[in-house]
């Protein structure tokens, strides 16, 4: 009997006034796989991380978790379905002017109404959990250098046991010592919560060490898509450029970013 | 011709669709502000913003304001020997118009742009988008303490701006202009009803909200980079300065018809 996919996107499109960022994107993401998807900057990756949890709503087509359609549906189910995805930013998007305690335990004290001593404790376990040194719970965001940050920001994320967990670009500005060390901490994570990762990355190392699956966006839709060892033979030069690093090939990167601004929701 | 009658329609079309946008976004964030859950936090932190840390800009200016009222006034009554009403001109002009005018465009520029540079900051490095992962409604979060918390600070700064403005206007009345003391604070008292502070506190609690509306509605649309920050910043404050003057007239029209 076919396993019911965790994720499973059929015909997502979307657009930004006259800009068709994602142009019908089909992907399946089975149970506790990890999905990395690639691209070019501009090709819609992040589009398609935040249609994953409602932070953007598709034009048209279909996202399924658990079988479950997710589209069209109010805001308080839209709240209950994001419960259950842990997601990183690219830049952490930690709240400046909290404490790293209270930025790990935001969502659980606000949900669940933890004292401030339980929601400390529960800080110090996570992020002490991911290499940090307890007396950090106390600083703040700015006071960190970017791969705490990172770090900090996985522990917001995992804190509350998610099933799905969303990273957007884990490693971009690290150094490889630090992205390894960050890569290393997604894939315990992954192991111990027993969830299903997409991430979105442009680091082709980091890729290599996380992925069970690559799927590659281009020009709003998927290009490639299969196991993470088959990816040196796809057969695609897009692929191939991009995996390679090749400044010469099919791939340019002359197509604009897309507005945060028109991405924003209320 | 035909180029000119188009500008003119898509400006008037802009300008009423930014409109529109404004008031469902105060609309909206005005139903979070009465529906639970309450970030207690949020808003006292916001309270302690706006109105202790705004004291002394607020207290400064009216205190000026009251003095130079004073000096002006004397000089332009004397010409027709009508020097012992300045006392009541101060206080009337300084409860009724400059307390809240003054107040209302100083805190434009502290808090307006203040809180359209930190929301506008956490728009372009994703906080807000972080939010809603986290199951917290940005506009619950965000907006809705700090517009409860300008309409609430704002009538308080002006009370106290009231009191020093008229304290400045007694300093230059009584020791640069002569007055008796005892005379220039009964006639501070002897024209001034009730009904003149509350216009005053009445305006002071729709600049608040204004503000604060003006603040988190250009932040939270605030476009990417700095330089959407940055203008976001200074729509604020620029809208804010318009709408404080606009609805001062607005304000005053209905209770002079009353």
């Amino acid at each position: 009997m076919a396993v019911t996919p965790k994720i499973e996107l059929s015909g997502v499109t979307k657009s930004f006034d006259a800009n068709h960022v994602l142009k019908g994107i089909n992907l399946t993401v089975a149970p506790q796989e990890s999905l990395v998807i690639i691209g070019t900057s501009g090709s819609g990756k992040s589009v398609l991380m935040k249609c994953l949890n409602g932070l953007i709503t598709p034009d048209q087509g279909s996202i399924k978790i658990d079988g479950q359609e997710i589209l069209g549906q109010g805001r308080a189910a839209l709240e209950d379905l994001r419960r259950r995805f842990g997601m990183t930013f690219q830049f952490g998007a930690l709240f400046d002017s909290l404490p790293i305690w209270e930025n790990v335990t935001f969502r659980l004290r606000h949900q669940q109404a933890l004292d401030k001593n339980e929601a400390r404790d529960i800080a110090t376990q996570t992020i002490t959990q991911l290499g940090l040194a307890a007396s950090v719970i106390e600083q703040y965001p700015a006071e960190l250098s970017g791969g705490m940050q990172k770090r900090v920001a996985l522990a917001r994320a995992i804190v509350d046991k998610p099933e799905i967990l969303l990273f957007d670009e884990p490693t971009s500005g690290l150094d490889p010592i630090t992205g390894g060390v960050i890569d290393r901490l997604i894939i315990d994570a992954r192991e111990r919560l027993g969830a299903t990762t997409v991430t979105i990355s442009h680091d082709m190392a980091s890729v290599r060490r996380i992925a069970d699956k690559v799927a590659m966006v281009h020009n709003g839709v998927i290009i490639w898509a299969g196991p993470a060892k088959e990816m040196n033979e796809s057969g695609v030069p897009e692929v191939h450029q991009f995996v390679h690093g090749l400044a010469e090939g099919p791939l340019t990167n002359e197509k604009p970013a897309t507005s945060p601004a028109k991405m924003a929701t209320s | 011709m035909h180029g000119f009658v188009q500008n003119i329609g898509r400006t008037a079309l802009n300008f009423l669709a930014a409109f529109g946008r404004i008031a469902l976004f105060s609309v909206t964030a005005v139903r979070w502000i009465f529906t639970p859950p309450y970030y207690w936090q949020q808003l006292f932190r916001q309270i302690i913003d706006i109105g202790y840390f705004s004291l002394p800009v607020v207290g400064l200016t009216t205190l000026f304001s009251g003095m130079v009222l004073a000096l002006q006034s004397y000089t332009g009554f004397a010409r027709f020997s009508a020097e012992d009403t300045v006392a009541t001109v101060v206080v009337l002009s300084v409860t009724r118009e400059l307390g809240p005018v003054l107040a209302g465009l100083m805190v434009a520029g502290r808090i307006g742009a203040s809180m359209a540079a930190e929301i506008g900051t956490m728009r372009v490095t994703d906080q807000i988008d972080a939010l809603d992962t986290l199951s917290t409604r940005p506009m619950q979060y965000l907006v809705a303490p700090r517009l409860l918390a300008g309409t609430i600070c704002l009538p308080f700064l002006v009370l106290v701006g009231d009191v020093i403005g008229v304290f400045g206007g007694y300093l230059v009345g009584v020791y640069r202009l002569g007055f008796n003391p005892s005379i220039y604070l009964a006639r501070t008292l002897e024209y001034l009803e009730v009904s003149d502070v509350t216009l005053g506190l009445v305006k002071a609690a729709v600049f608040g909200f204004l503000i604060a509306l003006m603040g988190c509605y250009h932040g939270y649309h605030s476009g990417r980079g700095a330089q959407g920050v940055g203008r976001a910043t200074t729509n604020a404050v620029v809208s804010a300065s318009i709408l404080i003057l606009i609805a001062n007239y607005i304000v005053t029209t209905m209770f002079f018809g009353g």
